[in-house]
């Protein structure tokens, strides 16, 4: 099992969020974050003069999915984020020891 | 005189507009700051609400209004309202209620307090705020207003022009705002970390509610509801649009349109027009605001930008500089074809008057700078004005109120 940890663009939550879907991944965990990579931020206005807010609202993306899924899962991710400019985002994988769902108490696979 | 209904319902109607800017401007500043100052930034204008209003009607109201001494100071015989009443003044506004005038006094009383706070938010001391505030109201403000507005005060003799409080309120709090940024210094991280305003549409409803409130300020001022108080009124709407418009424009050639200037732009007319409102015409509005939107622009860029001074919402630029233009303006665009009881201004060939205004501005300012830097300095050495490292980098909503303005997960 891994955990997708996908930062993205606020606009392409929708497009990600469905072709996810169209692959059958429904689980997932949203969420405001701020952030910055190459970017670098923007300048903004004060009355007079401007400062730069180097980090940048995005969403993260957490979903967590059979290992012979994330291929898979994150093509979706990358095919519906990417605009080709710089702020698309990263992905990052990471390996899950325990899964558990709370109702029923079942583990790992079963619980995904 | 007998009492006339009209007059007493206007001046206690705008007693109440001139109360709701004190709201107004703790929402102004409140959005301006980082969002572990609001809630601190709001109570430094709306705690004056509480202490200024008391400290007027026990002795505020009776040294400067009371019986003039030497011009300089009023008296004690209105101490606790003692002979203030339901009949007129014979002094003041002679239609309305005594009772009336002293309760719309004590509105500018009020605001002019919670304007200076502006300038030293987000690291100043509350409780050395409270105790300094009690001693500028004592020996700032009731000695200036008595100069000005006062029966015998040396600068009303003299002739100074000042209808609404460009120097009573505006320079007052915007020179005194200046003092105070010179002994408290920066902001820790200023400026070279951003400090974003944590919501400007809260800033957009504060300056609306000032808007909307100083049509009491200048229009009440008349004291009376006739047509000297129809012309103040639209000569203070005419120069905000004027600023506002200004101040977006001169913004977007710099580079966008922004929403706190623009806003920013309407208070800076407004404080402009205020000692003109009843002695200048309507249209002369538009040059009055026009020119203090570039006049307060372009001192904000001056000190904040090159000079670095962290007046932190720009106290002095906007009140201070917006005070002293419009103060010398009444000098220039006067006419006593709107206002008998006032003086025609250097363009309608008295240039005796814009000589008598420069009088005003510089005594005023004068006496609330180093006023403000005598009492200053005593607080600081008494109590320290300013919070420590560990209080002010908490934010002073937490550290100064245990509160916070934005809490908890659950929605």
């Amino acid at each position: 099992m891994k955990k997708i940890e996908a930062i993205i663009r606020e606009e392409k939550l929708d497009a990600v969020k469905k072709a996810l879907e169209e692959k059958s991944y429904f689980g997932m965990t949203v969420s405001e974050v701020s952030g910055r990579g190459k970017q670098k931020g923007i300048p903004l206005q004060w009355r007079v003069g401007e400062y730069r807010v180097d980090l940048l609202p995005k969403l993260k993306i957490e979903l967590v999915v059979l290992d012979e899924d994330v291929t898979t899962a994150i093509d979706a991710i990358v095919r519906n984020a990417r605009t080709g400019e710089t702020g698309d985002g990263k992905i990052f994988v990471i390996p899950v020891e325990t899964v558990v769902r709370v109702r029923t108490g079942d583990r790992n696979e079963a619980a995904i | 005189m007998p009492i006339n209904t009209g007059d007493t319902a206007w001046l206690l109607m705008s007693s109440a507009l001139v109360m709701l800017m004190t709201p107004g401007l703790a929402l102004f500043y409140g959005g301006m700051v980082r969002r572990k100052n609001v809630l601190s930034t709001i109570m430094m204008s709306f705690v004056c609400l509480g202490l200024v209003a008391l400290l007027w009607v026990i002795y505020g109201y009776s040294l400067a209004f009371g019986t003039d001494h030497g011009g300089i100071i009023g008296g004690f015989n209105f101490l606790g309202l003692h002979n203030v009443g339901q009949t007129p003044s014979t002094i003041y506004a002679t239609t309305v209620p005594h009772l009336a005038y002293m309760i719309f006094q004590a509105m500018f009383a009020i605001i002019t307090v919670a304007l200076f706070t502006g300038a030293i938010v987000e690291r100043v001391k509350f409780s050395a705020l409270l105790v300094f505030s009690v001693l500028w109201l004592t020996i700032i403000y009731l000695p200036t207003a008595h100069w000005v507005w006062g029966s015998g005060g040396w600068l009303a003799k003299l002739g100074v022009l000042d209808f609404a409080g460009g120097t009573v309120v505006h320079i007052n709090a915007g020179v005194s705002a200046l003092a105070l940024v010179l002994l408290l210094g920066r902001r820790r991280g200023f400026p070279q970390d951003p400090m974003e305003p944590n919501n400007i549409p809260m800033v957009v409803l504060g300056a609306g509610l000032l808007w909307f409130g100083w049509f009491g300020f200048n229009a009440g001022s008349a004291l009376t509801s006739g047509g000297l108080a129809s012309s103040a009124f639209v000569a203070t709407n005419t120069a905000a649009a004027a600023a506002a418009f200004t101040w977006m424009i001169i913004s977007w050639i710099h580079k966008r349109p922004t929403v706190l200037g623009t806003v920013t732009g309407a208070v800076v007319g407004l404080v402009a027009i205020t000692p003109a409102a009843g002695f200048v015409s309507p249209m002369a509005g538009i040059a009055i605001g026009a020119i203090a939107a570039v006049i307060s622009y372009y001192g904000m860029v001056l000190l904040k930008i090159k000079r670095g001074m962290d007046d932190s919402l720009d106290v002095f630029a906007c009140h201070g500089l917006g005070g002293m233009w419009g103060a010398l303006a009444t000098g220039l665009f006067a006419t006593v074809s709107v206002n008998p009881a006032g003086a025609n201004g250097l363009f309608y060939g008295h240039a005796m008057q814009f000589v008598k205004q420069l009088v005003g501005v510089a005594s005023v300012g004068g006496f609330a700078f180093v006023g403000t830097m005598l009492l200053g300095k005593l607080v600081d050495l008494v109590m320290g004005l300013r919070v420590n490292q560990s209080e002010e980098t908490v934010g002073l909503d937490i550290s100064q109120h245990g509160e916070r303005a934005y809490g908890g997960f659950l929605r």
